[in-house]
């Protein structure tokens, strides 16, 4: 699709102008749609946790609150940007530009369908594996820069945590390349077709549950917001920061949220492929829905569970935290490697053949 | 060794994690019990104490005979009473103000009153946005009371026989 634009337009520019065109407008066709489900999902999150709790969340701004986002959008745009007096202005204003990089970066690997991916490399589980690493830089940049202690205190905390939750995700990671054998993503998604029971969630239960809670601490969500914590130091990382540069901190925050459940549906849930296939009737009855279609729905479904859980648990004490972390994922997740090795040598099943 | 099975079984399979999220997950398709305030709105007891009024009998003749009684109890000194003999050789109020600022909507006065001149309506719907108007004078919390005196009777009515 971008090739055939790409040639379209050196046909009359330079080689190098029609390059960077066909860049940005690939940027902005995969950013764009995701800034506007970062901004509904917020509106989704109230609702449903509104639900949870017997309410009905936001339903003043336009027909059942639809366009909440769009004032929450505004009124974060026209606030005064604070800094605080004894604050590094350079870094204060680095810091969010360092977490909403990141979080838009990652999305040049991920394959909506079989053709739409940004750009197809062969390590895409290592660029997003290192892209949202640098995120951290973005949360303990905030809290240096802040030069507050609760805004410093969360920032310790966030970095030590998102760290220690690296491992157990790197190790579920590993696990699904030891499967696919491969670290494409386009390829993954396609090891796993052949229908439900060929998906990598049957023989990674585990990884799946492991990878999910990494990502809910990766991206700072109850039950492990300690980053924010709002009981006890304010608001974490961001106490300091208002107006847009706030907004720009939630952006990363439901973007990495998006992404997460993204990399969970690629790599557990067959990606964009049909749950129906392989199944006689079914099969037939739902080949209307495009793949990309597919990839939605699940990654809709995992960010409901991302806001369930939010609605459900209370939030984890810190050292609680860190021996999860530690202590529970990082062990069952290295077993887990022996499994899938073990499983891989005697064949199990339509994964190992 | 059985608990030990258990509490393994229990804590891997997350059956706490899985416990809580049902029951959130029931609560999900709950009736809301949200009330959209300006557009629905929760019922009102007769008793209820808002906005005061001052009453009239059938003829039209005003009900209080300035006998002060509610400007006694009033515990925020929010009354104020002058009197004095009308021609007709009755004892009526000159003025009958009630700061609705000082006012805590006790219910004090309309228990005192020995004529029910003084009642607190169901109307709690209205502000005010600067000093003066919250004075509430005898014309206007006669009005009041005119406006809305098919409202009060039935309260009063309902009331009667709990007293």
């Amino acid at each position: 699709m971008f090739d055939a634009l790409q040639a379209f337009l050196s046909g009359f520019l330079y080689d190098w102008l029609a390059v960077l065109i066909t860049l940005v407008i690939q940027a902005v066709v995969v950013i764009l749609p995701i800034m506007l489900a970062v901004a509904w999902l917020t509106y989704a999150e109230r609702k449903v946790i509104g639900y949870m709790q017997v309410r009905m969340g936001p339903n003043r701004v336009g027909p059942g609150g639809w366009l909440q986002p769009i004032a929450d959008a505004l009124k974060l745009m026209t606030k005064e940007v604070i800094f605080p007096n004894q604050s590094n202005k350079f870094l204060f204003i680095v810091a969010p530009v360092l977490s909403i990089a990141p979080a838009v970066a990652v999305w040049a690997v991920i394959p909506f369908s079989p053709e739409v991916v940004v750009s197809d490399i062969n390590a895409g589980i290592l660029y997003v594996l290192a892209v949202s690493s640098i995120l951290v830089y973005g949360t303990i940049i905030a809290g240096w820069a802040s030069n507050s202690k609760y805004a410093f205190l969360g920032a310790l905390r966030g970095s030590a945590q998102k760290i220690s939750y690296e491992i157990a995700m790197g190790f579920a990671l590993v696990t699904v390349l030891m499967i696919a054998g491969s670290m494409n993503l386009q390829e993954i998604v396609e090891g796993q077709q052949g229908g439900i029971w060929h998906w990598y969630l049957l023989p990674l239960l585990p990884m799946f549950v492991v990878y999910f809670l990494s990502g809910l601490a990766e991206t700072n969500r109850t039950p492990f917001d300690i980053v924010e914590g709002e009981a006890e130091i304010v608001a974490g990382f961001h106490v300091e920061y208002s107006g847009m540069t706030f907004g720009v901190f939630m952006l990363a925050e439901y973007a990495m949220m998006i992404l997460i459940s993204f990399m969970t549906a690629i790599m557990f849930l067959g990606g964009w492929l049909s749950p129906f296939e392989g199944i006689p009737v079914l099969e037939t009855v739902f080949a209307w829905v495009p793949a990309f279609g597919w990839l939605a729905f699940k990654v809709s479904f995992l960010l409901f569970v991302f806001i369930w859980l939010r609605a459900t648990f209370p939030r984890y004490r810190y050292d609680q935290l860190m021996r999860l972390g530690w202590k529970v994922l990082i062990p069952v997740t290295i077993v887990w490697v022996f499994v899938v090795g073990a499983m891989q040598y005697f064949k199990v099943g339509p994964w190992f053949n | 060794m059985v608990k030990f099975i258990q509490h393994h079984v229990k804590t891997w399979g997350l059956t706490e994690l899985f416990k809580g999220m049902a029951l959130t997950g029931k609560y999900l398709f709950k009736k809301k019990i949200t009330v959209r305030y300006p557009e629905e709105k929760t019922p009102l007891s007769p008793r209820f104490r808002g906005h005061h009024a001052l009453r009239r009998y059938e003829n039209g003749e005003e009900r209080c005979i300035a006998c002060k009684l509610c400007e006694a109890v009033c515990p925020a000194n929010a009354i104020t009473i002058d009197s004095e003999e009308r021609e007709d050789g009755t004892r009526r109020t000159t003025r009958y103000d009630i700061d609705m600022f000082k006012c805590i909507y006790c219910g004090f006065c309309e228990e005192a009153c020995p004529v029910d001149a003084i009642v607190e309506t169901r109307v709690f719907e209205y502000e005010f946005q600067e000093r003066g108007p919250h004075i509430m004078t005898k014309d206007k919390l006669l009005a009041f009371g005119d406006k809305h005196e098919k409202q009060i009777a039935a309260d009063r009515a309902a009331d009667a026989k709990y007293r």
